[in-house]
């Protein structure tokens, strides 16, 4: 006969209790300052890590519950995608180069997010915050390789995939983001958590994914909206661990506010030039596209951002100080970027192209005061050019920014006709910057931005300008994964594959 | 400031001239002609002449823009590190103070075929 008993399992909330709270110990043979040596020589003050709330107190073995459970359905989708032919279904072969990009640039980025994590976790003291950080290094490391899998497929049938860890380390563009998650990495554990933590993740997150895996959908890249599915219910958790450690800083000790504000300037500019080549693939890239970047930046720059400014007003914090050289960027950095990826594309493993009549048309409707005025001549002329049997080929390599690394492509905030050159002097040499953003990143630290490793003087420095030696170096294979879309092997292959699936030819 | 850290840290500096196997780096760029998305970069032995810096890489790589071949290089405007500054042709970049990482800018008032009208 059945016997009504105590219930034995605990709540969530116990268990989490009962999970952290042997973490908290007291250290007696070594003093706590050996144990945890990386708290305090950025300057922020803590007097209680107990006030760390962790908002999700999720438990080990719900993690894990609820992360293999994404991951069947994940895995499950791409599996159909494979089996069904999913890479003729996308739109054009043109929107792999959104792909590709994301590929070579970000998905690195989530690994490095992840090694990050790893680091923080161990150096925070707070039980809270080292439960939160490693379960959040966990999802980095998760999203890194479900966006590699998720991309594999197309590696199968289409160039530019093939070789995205070496484009990763060496090729030139990838430098932009590599060199934001390397800043990250190698500051302390609290400028760590603003970076990533809060500028990236909680500003500027819904301006790379949202449009991203909505361009995905809009594209017919079902593996990759999945993959975007599967990372948005840690998105959230990563976005509250963010908000919280700003909180957490700034209710601790009102000495952490000017430093807490000095990052969040340095690290929303930085962002923001990652952001550029977003903005390129949102404008250009996608063969359909959801939003142009500007309305973009209206819902999650203006106003979401808006409205968290005016949340930590409280707090003191004011919007991030390049705020204003951002705002008069929007209309012009997708077009000042794809110019530059077009002539340069050459030396890009992703292909770019001239807009087409009706690209064009678009443009000038969602960019109504810049794209006519500005933009459209240079695009006529090159078009002319292309035309004429001399496509144009800038093979004069770029000056690249000490700071954001991206080639000095950005006007002045008030003058769209002029390049914005800044340069400095420090300890006898000169370095040159895209923006004051950049430069006053530079001013505040430059003994660690005069180590960058910026790969324009790096092709002289190793290779004395030799760009097919380069080319091999960054595994790029020179007529396959580079220059133009129009009569590309992507192109090529595509419409072959289509026409022989979609007719009787 | 200094970076803030736990012992003394020591950046160094990773493109110095030294690096550059007896080149330097030059950088160019032309007011007003964004068909070029960046200033270009150089990299050339200090005794080039400025004339060889002129008539060898920086007119290649200028003449895809329509003004290029209007160019009437003895009237050209020329700024270095955005102070005015007047070339001579005939030097070499070492002896026109043309240092490691400097950027030219030149301007040729009255030439801007893809400039929007006002």
């Amino acid at each position: 006969m059945d016997m009504k008993t105590e219930k034995k399992t605990l709540n969530l909330k116990e268990r989490y209790r009962l999970l952290t709270r042997d973490l908290g110990w007291e250290p007696s043979y070594r003093s706590a300052d050996e144990v945890f040596p990386y708290v305090k020589y950025e300057g922020i003050k803590v007097h209680d890590w107990g006030k760390w709330e962790d908002p999700f107190r999720l438990t080990m073995d719900a993690y894990w519950k609820y992360q293999a459970e994404k991951e069947r359905k994940f895995y499950a989708i791409v599996d159909a995608h494979a089996q069904n032919n999913g890479h003729l279904n996308i739109t054009d072969a043109r929107y792999l180069s959104a792909l590709k990009l994301f590929l070579q640039a970000i998905s690195p980025g989530e690994y490095a997010a992840g090694k990050g994590f790893a680091r923080v976790g161990r150096e925070f003291p707070g039980v809270g915050t080292q439960v939160a950080c490693q379960m959040q290094a966990l999802d980095e490391i998760r999203h890194a390789q479900t966006q590699i899998h998720a991309l594999s497929n197309y590696n199968k049938y289409y160039d530019g995939f093939h070789a995205f860890a070496d484009a990763r380390d060496r090729i030139w563009y990838t430098s932009v983001a590599r060199s934001f998650f390397d800043d990250a990495m190698s500051a302390g554990p609290f400028e760590f958590m603003i970076a990533i933590g809060f500028s990236f993740e909680y500003v500027l997150t819904n301006l790379l994914f949202v449009p991203f895996m909505s361009g995905a959908a809009y594209n017919g890249d079902m593996a990759t909206v999945t993959f975007g599915f599967s990372a948005q219910s840690d998105e959230a958790r990563h976005m509250t661990l963010g908000l919280e450690c700003i909180k957490f800083m700034l209710e601790q000790d009102p000495d952490n506010l000017p430093i807490v504000q000095g990052w969040i300037d340095k690290w929303f500019w930085r962002g923001f030039r990652v952001l550029g080549l977003v903005s390129t693939m949102m404008d250009y890239m996608l063969p359909k596209r959801v939003m142009s970047w500007r309305e973009a930046w209206e819902i999650y720059g203006v106003e979401n951002g808006g409205a968290l400014f005016r949340d930590l007003a409280r707090y003191g914090v004011r919007p991030p100080k390049g705020w204003d050289d951002a705002e008069k960027a929007i209309d012009h950095m997708s077009h000042q970027i794809m110019l530059g990826l077009y002539q340069w594309s050459f030396g890009t493993s992703f292909h770019s192209w001239i807009p087409s009549d009706d690209d064009m048309e678009w443009l000038a409707k969602k960019y109504p005061t810049t794209f006519d005025k500005y933009y459209r001549p240079r695009w006529n002329h090159i078009k002319k050019l292309a035309a004429a049997g001399t496509p144009f080929k800038n093979f004069g390599l770029a000056k690249l920014c000490q700071c954001c690394q991206l080639p000095v492509v950005f006007t002045e905030p008030d003058d769209p006709t002029l390049l914005c050159n800044r340069e400095t002097v420090y300890e006898g040499e000169k370095y040159h910057f895209c923006s004051d953003g950049c430069q006053q990143v530079f001013e505040n630290e430059p003994e660690k931005y005069v180590q960058a490793w910026l790969p324009m003087p790096q092709l002289f420095q190793m290779f004395d300008g030799d760009v097919a030696a380069w080319m091999d170096w960054v595994s790029l294979r020179d007529g396959h994964d580079n220059g133009d879309y129009d009569g590309s092997r992507d192109q090529q292959n595509f419409q072959q594959w289509r026409g022989l699936a979609t007719s009787n030819q | 400031m200094p970076v803030k850290s736990l012992k003394k840290y020591v950046g160094v500096p990773r493109d110095v001239v030294a690096n550059f196997h007896g080149k330097q780096v030059v950088y160019v760029s032309w007011d007003q002609h964004l068909l070029f998305a960046a200033p270009l970069m150089l990299c050339l032995p200090p005794q080039t002449t400025f004339r060889e810096l002129v008539d060898g890489p920086l007119a290649a790589l200028i003449a895809p823009d329509p003004d290029a071949a209007a160019v009437d290089w003895s009237t050209v405007q020329w700024l270095k590190a955005n102070q005015p500054w007047v070339p001579d042709f005939d030097r070499s970049l070492a002896d026109n103070g043309i240092v490691h990482k400097d950027q030219l800018r030149l301007s040729t008032p009255g030439l801007n075929s893809l400039r929007p009208a006002a």
